[in-house]
C-alpha cells in the first residue's frame, strides 16, 4: 500500500495513488487520507486541494449538545434512517482528549449499533488532541474527504462545549442542537451562543418529565432570537451583531440576515427507541431544501470558504511568525527584555512583523505597476 | 508547503482499537486496557461489547488504527481471529496493523494464532507496563 514514504517526489506519487484509490471507493484509502489530514502530515494540504474539486455534493449535518444529551445514540439512529432511504453516510465524531496524558478513549463508536458492519456508513472518531485552532481545519478537511468519496450525507458530531467545537459545527450546512429535558445547564449552554447556530433543535429523551416545558422554553427563546435578528436586519448596519459576535466579517452578518428567513424547528426525539427520528430527518431535509431554494446554501458555502481561507492564512502566518520569534531568540528571551525594562511589547511586535509588512507592501506596489511597466517583463510580451 | 515541513517532526499518538468480539460479556479487562492505553498517551477507540468479526474489521479499517487489540474470554478465538485477519487482508489493512490478543488463550492454541499473524498474546496477570511497552516498540511507523 502506498503511504509509507515521506520524501518529496514519493509524496506526490503517494498522493496520486491515494486520491485515485479514494475516488475509486476504497475505504482503506479514505481512512488513510483522513489520518494524514488529522496528523497534518507532510503532503496533506496537496491531498485536500486535489480532493476539493470532487467535493461539494454532500449534505453536511452538524450535531452538537452537552455531554450526556444523547448525541452518539441519535447520530446512530440518524445514520440508520439515511441508510434506509438509500443514502450513504459519513460520520466524524470529535471527542475531547485527556489534558493529562494527551491520550483519549474515543467511545462514540460504541453507540453505532444500528449500522455496525455496514461499510456504507463510514464512521471516524477524531480526538481533539489538545489543539484548538487546528481541530476545525482538520475536521472540515475530513468532511471534504468523505464528500469527495461520494457520501450523500456527512454528519459531524461534537460536544458543544468550547468555541472550537462551535466553530466546527458551524461549518455544517445544517446544525442540529440537542437539548435534554428540564436541564438548567442546557439553557445556560444555549445562552452561551449555541442558540444562534441551531437550525433544528432536538429535545432528546422526550419521554422524560419536563420535555414539554423544555420545548416551550426553547420556542420562547427562538422567538426572541427571531425578533433580535429582525431588528438587526432593519438596522442594516455594522452594529446589528452587537449581541456578541466579535467577528468583523461582513459575511457573518449576511448569514444572520438570511437565517432570519428560516424558522428554526423544535423536534422531540427518544433516540434510544428511534422515536421522532423521522420528524428529525424531515426537519433536516426541510432545512436543506430551504438552503437550495433560497440561495442561502450558496451564501453559506461562500462564507465557509471565506472563513477557511482566513483560518489557513492565519495559521500559516502564525507558523511563519513563530519561527521568526525563535530566530530572534525565542519569545521567552524577548519577554525577559520587556520585563527588565529594555523594550516594550509593541516595539518587539513591530520589529518582528515589519519585514513581512514591507515585503507584502512591496509586492502590492509591484502589482500595481505591472500593467504600465509591461516591458520590464519581456518574456510574456514577445510571445 | 512550509507548514507541512513544520509539522513533519511532530509525534502523533498511537491509535488503537480495543475490540470485544463474539458472545462473551466480560469487558472489565478491555476497559482497564483502554484506560491504561489512554494514560500512556494513546488514542483508543473502544468497540463496545459483542462485536462480530466484520464489525471489528470495519472499525479497524475506518479508524485506521495502528494497533488492533482483541479481547476474547469466550474460548472462541480459533474461529473468530481468522475471520478478523481475513477481513483486514481483504481491505489491505493487515500488513501494517499490529494485531494483539488478550484474554484466556490455552497454550496449545497459541502457535496457531501466531502463525495467523497475531504479534503477541497477553494472558491474565500480564503487567500493564509490559503490554504498553510492547505496543510502543512494535506499533508500525508508517507516516
Amino acid at each position: 500500500m502506498a503511504g509509507d514514504d515521506t520524501s518529496g517526489r514519493d509524496l506526490d506519487a503517494r498522493n496520486d495513488d491515494l486520491v485515485a484509490a479514494l475516488l475509486a471507493g476504497e475505504h482503506r484509502a479514505l481512512a488513510r487520507v483522513i489520518t494524514l489530514i488529522e496528523n497534518r502530515a507532510p503532503g496533506h494540504r496537496d491531498l485536500v486541494a486535489r480532493l476539493h474539486p470532487h467535493a461539494g455534493d454532500a449534505a453536511v449535518v452538524g450535531i452538537t449538545g452537552s455531554p450526556g444529551a444523547g448525541k452518539s445514540t441519535l447520530v446512530d439512529k440518524l445514520a440508520a434512517a439515511y441508510r434506509d432511504r438509500g443514502d450513504t453516510v459519513g460520520v466524524v465524531a470529535v471527542d475531547p482528549s485527556s489534558p493529562y496524558s494527551g491520550g483519549s478513549v474515543l467511545g462514540d463508536r460504541i453507540r453505532m449499533a444500528s449500522t455496525n458492519g455496514d461499510m456504507d456508513v463510514f464512521f471516524r472518531s477524531m480526538s481533539a488532541r489538545g489543539r484548538l485552532g487546528g481541530l476545525s481545519t482538520a475536521t472540515t478537511d475530513a468532511i471534504t474527504a468523505l464528500d469527495a468519496f461520494g457520501k450523500d450525507v456527512v454528519i459531524v458530531e461534537t460536544v458543544g462545549a468550547g468555541q472550537s467545537e462551535v466553530d466546527i459545527v458551524r461549518t455544517a450546512d445544517t446544525v442540529g442542537v440537542l437539548v435534554q429535558p428540564d436541564s438548567g445547564d442546557d439553557v445556560q449552554m444555549l445562552k452561551a451562543g449555541i442558540l444562534e447556530i441551531g437550525d433544528v433543535f432536538v429535545v432528546n429523551k422526550a419521554d422524560l418529565d419536563g420535555a414539554a416545558r423544555t420545548v416551550a422554553e426553547l420556542e420562547e427563546m427562538l422567538h426572541r432570537r427571531d425578533v433580535g435578528a429582525g431588528a438587526g436586519k432593519h438596522g442594516h448596519g455594522s452594529v446589528s451583531q452587537s449581541g456578541g459576535e466579535s467577528h468583523a466579517d461582513g459575511a457573518r452578518s449576511d448569514g444572520a440576515d438570511a437565517a432570519a428567513d428560516w424558522e428554526p424547528r423544535v423536534v422531540e426525539t427518544v433516540a434510544t427507541s428511534g422515536e421522532g427520528i423521522e420528524d428529525l430527518v424531515d426537519a433536516l431535509d426541510a432545512h436543506a431544501a430551504y438552503l437550495r431554494s433560497s440561495g442561502v446554501g450558496e451564501a453559506k458555502a461562500q462564507q465557509r470558504h471565506g472563513e477557511k481561507i482566513r483560518r489557513l492564512v492565519r495559521g500559516d502566518l502564525t507558523e511563519l511568525l513563530e519561527a521568526e520569534l525563535d530566530r530572534r531568540g525565542g519569545v521567552d528571551a524577548l519577554a525577559e527584555r520587556v520585563r527588565s525594562g529594555e523594550t516594550d511589547p509593541y516595539t518587539v511586535a513591530d520589529a518582528v512583523v515589519e519585514p513581512l509588512r514591507e515585503c507584502l507592501d512591496g509586492q502590492r506596489v509591484d502589482n500595481k505597476r505591472t500593467p504600465t511597466a509591461a516591458e520590464s517583463d519581456p518574456g510574456d510580451d514577445r510571445d | 508547503m512550509s507548514a507541512d515541513a513544520e509539522q513533519h517532526g511532530r509525534n502523533r499518538p498511537i491509535r488503537c482499537l480495543i475490540a470485544k468480539v463474539g458472545l462473551d460479556g466480560h469487558d472489565r479487562g478491555a476497559h482497564v486496557i483502554a484506560r491504561a492505553f489512554r494514560d500512556a498517551g494513546f488514542e483508543v477507540v473502544y468497540s463496545g461489547l459483542h462485536r462480530a468479526p466484520d464489525e471489528i474489521v470495519q472499525a479497524a479499517v475506518q479508524e485506521d488504527v495502528d494497533v488492533l487489540g482483541i479481547s476474547i474470554l469466550s474460548g472462541a478465538h480459533n474461529s473468530l481471529v481468522p475471520k478478523v485477519v481475513d477481513g483486514l487482508k481483504r481491505h489491505g489493512a493487515f500488513a501494517d496493523t499490529l494485531l494483539i490478543v488478550g484474554g484466556i488463550i490455552p497454550e496449545e492454541d497459541r502457535p496457531e494464532l501466531r502463525d495467523l499473524g497475531v504479534a503477541a498474546i497477553f494472558g491474565p496477570g500480564t503487567p500493564m507496563e509490559e503490554t504498553i511497552e510492547f505496543v510502543r516498540e512494535n506499533a508500525p511507523r508508517r507516516e
